[in-house]
């Protein structure tokens, strides 16, 4: 009886597990992963004042500005949201999302930050 | 032993009514279970991120510390200053920046004592993921403030989220001048190696810390704990 209840309750684990692993791959919207993801610091807005800026050494971009947005390619966008900051001379504070979001989901969010700015590389 | 948690396990995966079985997880399912999840599994997506409405506890016993919970669950304070998901607690100011809407938050139901000690009792049953958990990951070392403070904010950027003190650091996720008290430290070395095998959608980086950095953060977070209770 014991040994049932153990099986069952190995199976629930089992089939929550798979549950998850399915849901977790799913790519989510581009805007939803930044409205959750960096709001805390690029802002609600997109504008750079998050919630968290007050005592930032460094202050985030403002994701509006396409003077400053404009400056970077495509290529270097999505650099940074994989691996960070450091990985094109910038802020640590600026965090690495690999771990988090899907190639596809980045490629998403660069394309969300070109409307945020209404810019593109040059222009 | 292990026979009894498959068992516990089998009867909340199956919802079962088990009231009777102990003061404590009675009161968890009458009075806790509607924000905190006592199962599993974590968020898996983003919209069950945003509808989470406490912490999942159903790691409990492996993550809190038990005399700090009893402690907390009979006058509990705030440990994440802009909530569980900031945007549901942000408001713009002046000058268009983000800030906290403290109208938003609303303080934690407190226990009375016999009532804290039971669901500690009953929370530190629950050990969901524990094939995360090395025990005796961590061992003490000795760090000053100085060291400790330059890798959470300049090495790091661990600052950028969480407060070092109080009205000092990020808002967006819990203050850790408080998580030496809190938090057990086999499971912080877990959390810090891969936040998001507990959480998959956590709003918090992983930044690949190694083994002699993980060790560091947590002498850091005794150190500013202490330094909290003088
Ligand atoms: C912990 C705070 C924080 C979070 C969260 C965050 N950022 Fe940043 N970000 C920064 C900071 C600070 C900078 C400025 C770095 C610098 O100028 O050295 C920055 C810069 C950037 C830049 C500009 C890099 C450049 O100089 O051209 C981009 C693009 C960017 N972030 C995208 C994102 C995206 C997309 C997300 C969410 C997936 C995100 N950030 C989340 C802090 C953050
Ligand atoms: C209305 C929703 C709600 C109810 C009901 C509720 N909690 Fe919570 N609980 C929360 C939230 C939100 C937090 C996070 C508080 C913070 O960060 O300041 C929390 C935090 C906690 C924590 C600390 C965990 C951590 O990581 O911060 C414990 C322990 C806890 N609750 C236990 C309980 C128990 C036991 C009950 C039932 C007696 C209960 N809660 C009822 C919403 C709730
Ligand atoms: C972009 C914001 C962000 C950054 C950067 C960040 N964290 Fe976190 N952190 C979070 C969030 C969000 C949580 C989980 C909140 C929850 O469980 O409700 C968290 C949880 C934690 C916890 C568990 C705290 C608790 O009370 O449950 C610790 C410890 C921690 N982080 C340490 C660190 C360290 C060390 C770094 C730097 C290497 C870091 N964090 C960087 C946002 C961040």
């Amino acid at each position: 009886m014991k040994v049932l209840k153990v099986i069952v309750a190995e199976l629930c684990v089992a089939s929550l597990l798979l549950a998850w692993s399915m849901a977790a791959s799913a790519a989510e919207k581009a805007a939803d992963n930044y409205h959750t993801y960096c709001a805390q610091c690029h802002g609600v807005k997109g504008n750079g004042k998050g919630v968290n800026v007050r005592d930032m050494s460094v202050q985030p971009r403002n994701h509006t500005d396409s003077k400053e947005m404009s400056a970077r390619s495509d290529d270097d966008i999505y650099k940074v949201i994989k691996e960070g900051g450091v990985a094109i001379n910038k802020s640590v504070l600026m965090p690495p999302w690999g771990d988090v979001f899907s190639d596809e989901e980045i490629h998403g969010l660069v394309t969300y930050l070109r409307e945020l700015c209404q810019c593109s590389y040059g222009k | 032993m292990t026979h009894i948690k498959y068992l516990v396990a089998a009867v909340m995966l199956a919802g079962a009514n088990i009231a009777g079985a102990e003061d404590g997880a009675a009161i968890l399912q009458g009075q806790c279970a509607s924000c905190h999840n006592l199962t599993g599994p974590a968020p898996a997506t983003l919209q069950e991120l945003w509808n989470r409405k406490g912490p999942d506890l159903f790691y409990a016993g492996l993550k809190y510390k038990a005399a700090w919970m009893e402690v907390w669950l009979q006058k509990p304070e705030r440990i994440r200053p802009a909530g569980m998901f900031y945007p549901d607690h942000v408001k713009s100011d002046a000058e268009g920046g983000d800030e906290i809407d403290d109208s938003t938050l609303v303080a934690h139901p407190a226990l009375p004592a016999p009532e804290a000690k039971a669901v500690t009792a009953a929370l530190m049953e629950l050990k969901g993921k524990a094939e995360l958990v090395t025990a005796g990951a961590y061992t003490p070392g000795t760090l000053s403030r100085s060291s400790g403070e330059m890798l959470f904010d300049k090495f790091k950027g661990c600052l950028a989220c969480h407060e070092i003190e109080p009205g000092y650091g990020g808002l967006s996720g819990p203050e850790v001048y408080t998580a030496g008290q809190r938090l057990q430290e086999d499971w912080l070395a877990s959390y810090l190696r891969d936040p998001h095998a507990w959480d998959p959608k956590v709003f918090m980086p992983n930044k690949h810390i190694n083994e002699t950095d993980t060790r560091k953060f947590i002498d850091y977070f005794h150190l500013l704990s202490e330094e909290g209770a003088k």
